[in-house]
């Protein structure tokens, strides 16, 4: 089993996954055939190396084992062939071990594979699926295991995933320069969506769940060193480091969620804040924000006051309404109307949510009523915030974020 | 052999939990927070989840016009499931065992009307499906 591997051997062959999967395509190998043949030599790393020992190339053995292992399913597939039809003309084309040439540019690999796992063509949940699985290494029983599904459910959406990039005949190299920035927001919107899920999941039911924000801030590392002069790149993985930062203050000791003004900011990662900063800062002063860079400044200013008294609402509020004329969001909407209740007043924040009410996209979602009855409790409306906080707790669908509203509501009550 | 435990509530059950005690209401959530932990250690669970609101439910049934979404949940019903947990356990006294500490859960001592809040926690075997035999 591959979870009972030691946390060193993990990590390594977590690295290589994207360099044996691309050395092995560059072979003339196709990526569903490929990508088996490298999960399966990743398997068989993590069962020898431990007692073994890490050989001195593991880059050229994991290459070495999957070429093998690719041939094998070749070898077999032809004998089959041959029984069946009795016809034995057709040879494969190169048996012949591959000699990984290590002039060749394995760092952009990690890149390519990306741009093909993150192809607009597949729907996210089959993205996300296939990137952790061809890029970050992980088996389908691990990633199974990080969103509480059946492996059977990650199975099929990497069969899927595979047979859509086989049907599109997308060709394994970088896309055309035009075509690159297009992709470039796919990534990042795939792995955005892998820190999130990793985020908001405060607690799972299963043992060892497999750490999706650090895959994605892992991957996002990588994206950056591949890409640092894109500003969006860098204020993603800003953006990431600045959230993650606060993790530890975010839930209690039974998992239950503490909002960012009650967190213990001793306990925030001062590393990842001042690592985040720098990289939000760099990347504002090349010009045109983007929607990443917008929302890692807001983090970073949060993360930089000293309590939450001292936070700098006004450069929040200036923030979130540049964020706001560029995205049609309602979220974005319902955050820049709270940002406004803390510089003007709730009233004035009430003001701002109430045409949002009609807005079809907020229904059954919990955010509006939640922000609502921030607002009215701080108004001194105390029933009104109750009842509000009731009806977001029926609509939220995350435990610990029902049980927060719960208790706020009962906190009401008792007043 | 594994077991679905089942947590029904009474029809204004959840109506009820929404307005508990503070207090209640904490003690309630570190109970099960601790008591999957538990189940998870000793390697019995299998999965839990708990479900959302009946206010929010739908029925599909087969109609003269399709498949037809109607809202809510069933009227007649007097209760409903709030959540259950799947375990591996040695023997169904195991499962009935653990049933029964589902019932300590700290809650609320009577419902609107003042009768006891009663909770029925319902055991079902679960059929070996072919993959696990």
């Amino acid at each position: 089993m591959r979870d009972a591997a030691n946390p060193r051997i993990e990590c390594l062959l977590r690295e290589l996954a994207p360099q044996a999967l691309g050395a092995v395509m560059r072979q003339g190998n196709d990526f569903g055939a490929s990508e088996d043949a490298v999960q399966e030599a990743l398997i068989a790393a993590a069962d020898q190396w431990p007692c073994r020992g890490i050989p001195g190339k593991p880059l050229g053995w994991l290459i070495r084992v999957a070429g093998r292992r690719l041939t094998d399913h070749v070898r077999s597939e032809m004998s089959r062939r041959n029984r069946e039809t009795l016809v034995g003309m057709e040879t494969p084309q190169d048996m012949a071990p591959a000699v990984y040439d290590e002039a060749e540019s394995v760092s952009d690999d990690t890149l390519v594979l990306l741009f093909m796992c993150c192809h607009p063509a597949l729907t996210s949940a089959s993205a996300i699926a296939l990137t952790l699985r061809a890029v970050a290494g992980l088996t389908t029983g691990e990633i199974a295991r990080a969103f509480l599904v059946p492996e059977s459910t990650i199975g099929q959406r990497i069969s899927r995933a595979k047979q859509s990039i086989k049907a599109s005949g997308i060709p394994f190299r970088l896309p055309d320069p035009e075509e690159r920035a297009q992709r470039l927001n796919s990534v990042l919107h795939v792995l955005y969506l892998v820190f999130n899920e990793g985020y908001t999941a405060t607690s799972g039911a299963a043992l060892h769940r497999p750490d999706l924000s650090n895959e994605a801030i892992r991957l996002m590392s990588e994206v950056h060193k591949l890409v640092p002069n894109d500003p969006e790149v860098a204020g993603l993985l800003a953006l990431m480091l600045l959230t993650d930062a606060r993790r530890a203050a975010r839930t209690g000791p039974d998992h239950e969620l503490i909002p960012l003004d009650e967190q213990d900011r001793t306990r925030w990662n001062r590393q990842s804040i001042a690592e985040g900063v720098a990289l939000v800062s760099a990347a504002l002063s090349k010009g045109l924000a983007g929607e990443y860079q917008l929302q890692a400044a807001i983090a970073a200013v949060h993360d930089e006051a000293a309590s939450a008294a001292e936070t700098d609402w006004p450069q929040i509020l200036a923030l979130y309404s540049v964020l706001k004329r560029m995205t049609d969001n309602p979220m974005v909407a319902v955050s820049h109307a709270i940002a406004t209740a803390m510089v003007a007043g709730p009233n004035a924040g009430l003001e701002l949510l109430e045409p949002l009410m009609a807005d079809e996209r907020l229904q059954g979602n919990h955010r509006l009523d939640t922000a609502r009855a921030h607002l009215l409790e701080r108004a001194g409306k105390l029933v009104a915030a109750e009842t509000l906080y009731r009806s977001a707790a029926l609509k939220t669908t995350s435990t610990p974020e029902r049980n927060y509203l719960l208790l706020k509501a009962a906190g009401l009550r008792q007043l | 052999m594994k077991y679905m435990i089942m947590m029904n509530s009474p029809r204004d059950g959840y109506a009820q939990f929404m307005s508990w005690p503070k207090e209640i209401l904490e003690a309630h959530f570190a109970f099960m927070e601790a008591f999957g932990q538990k189940l998870r250690e000793s390697g019995e669970l299998v999965g839990a989840e708990g479900l959302a609101s009946p206010t929010q439910a739908k029925a599909v049934r087969a109609g003269k016009d399709g498949k037809p979404v109607t809202d809510g949940v069933f009227p007649e019903s007097k209760e409903f499931l709030a959540g259950y947990w799947i375990v591996d356990v040695e023997s169904p006294a195991r499962a009935y065992e653990i049933a029964g500490e589902v019932l300590d859960a700290p809650h609320a001592a009577t419902i609107a009307d003042g009768k006891p809040f009663e909770m029925v926690i319902e055991v079902r075997e679960i059929l070996a499906s072919h993959q696990d035999l």
